[in-house]
């Protein structure tokens, strides 16, 4: 039964203020029951005040193979990183 | 004893849940699917943490030195109360959502009045309880709808689940004397008071679900009086094992 059931992601907002994070997946033959299987499987250790299923299908991901020409060219810039400013002591709470 | 009356009041509602309780347990491990499984252990669990209250409260009362787990695990089966619509085992997981949901709908129907009790005690478990026994009508209710409305295949086995349990129904409305004597009071429910709200809202559900509303005529009743079906010593026999074999054991 389950292979006939599709995949669902689901992010939870584990309290308010925060941003839903997320959390794995789960099966479910529509966003209804997905919802309910999200509450059952995800949050009941009290772990969320509010949850998103979007079905996995829906998600475009970048190809690993890309990698290369994706992330690689951000390895040595480091001066891309706010890291070179000498702050006054009067700034604070930066 | 502060009140014999108020005593099986309160095991009458509770044995319900912990009945039902142990029910969903032994599906722990087997349920159709991981979310399912998951799904109908919470249920359990929330059944018999509510169970835990009422038997605390119930020890309390009982004037002796009883705990919660005197009273759960080592009672005879003709002392325990619950109706035999939850001592009904385990067959396939549209008999178990349909066993669930026609408890639920009474369940809920009969919290939202308890906690209005006047004994503070029950109406705060009760008041508790409310929202733990939503989701599950909301999650059994689901599921007759979907199966109801399935395939041939599963609208035919939910059909066949309804009609085997249509008979157990009405024992929920039946009032006991303690039943009666705590109503008078304003401390328990007039159960019987409940029925029309149930079975409009179990035959509106039943309408959506395209299932026939059965017909039948013979109800059993019985276990509100311990007099329970041939399933119950089985099911006591796993429930109390370990208490009968190792006394006073603690975990």
């Amino acid at each position: 039964m389950d292979n006939n059931w599709p995949l669902w992601e689901v992010f939870v907002r584990s309290k308010n203020g925060l941003e839903h994070r997320h959390f794995g997946s789960l099966h479910a033959a529509d966003e209804e029951m997905a919802l309910e299987n999200a509450r059952d499987v995800y949050t009941r250790r009290n772990e969320g005040v509010s949850i998103w299923v979007v079905k996995s299908s829906n998600i475009t991901a970048s190809n690993p193979e890309n990698n290369g020409e994706l992330f690689e060219p951000a390895q040595d810039k480091v001066y891309r990183h706010p890291t070179f400013y000498k702050l006054p002591d009067q700034v604070k709470h930066m | 004893m502060k009140s014999e009356h108020l005593y099986n009041y309160i095991l009458g509602i509770a044995d319900n849940s912990l009945i039902l309780g142990q029910r969903l347990g032994e599906l722990c491990g087997h349920g159709p699917s991981l979310e399912t499984d998951i799904a109908g252990t919470n249920i359990s669990l929330d059944l018999i943490g509510q169970t835990r209250s009422y038997y605390q409260y119930a020890a309390k009362i009982s004037g002796e030195n009883k705990t919660e787990d005197d009273i759960a695990f080592l009672r005879l089966e003709r002392h325990y109360k619950n109706v035999l619509l939850v001592e009904q085992p385990n067959t396939h997981f549209g008999f178990v959502m349909g066993r669930q949901y026609l408890f639920d709908v009474f369940h809920l129907l009969l919290l939202k009045e308890l906690q209005l009790s006047k004994d503070e005690t029950l109406a705060a478990i009760a008041k508790k309880g409310i929202k733990e026994v939503s989701y599950h009508k909301r999650f059994s209710g689901d599921w007759v709808k979907r199966l109801g409305d399935g395939t041939p295949q599963s609208t035919a086995k939910m059909q066949e689940a309804i009609d085997d349990l249509w008979p157990y129904t009405q024992e929920l409305f039946d009032m006991t004397d303690s039943d009666t004597a705590m109503a008078l009071e304003g401390v328990g429910v007039d159960v019987s008071k409940l029925k029309k709200a149930y079975y409009k809202e179990v035959t509106d559900l039943f309408e959506l679900a395209t299932l026939e509303v059965p017909q039948s005529t013979y109800f059993s009743r019985g276990g509100k009086k311990g007099v329970h079906s041939e399933h119950m010593g089985y099911l006591l026999a796993d429930l109390q094992y370990m208490q009968r074999t190792y006394p006073n054991m603690q975990w």
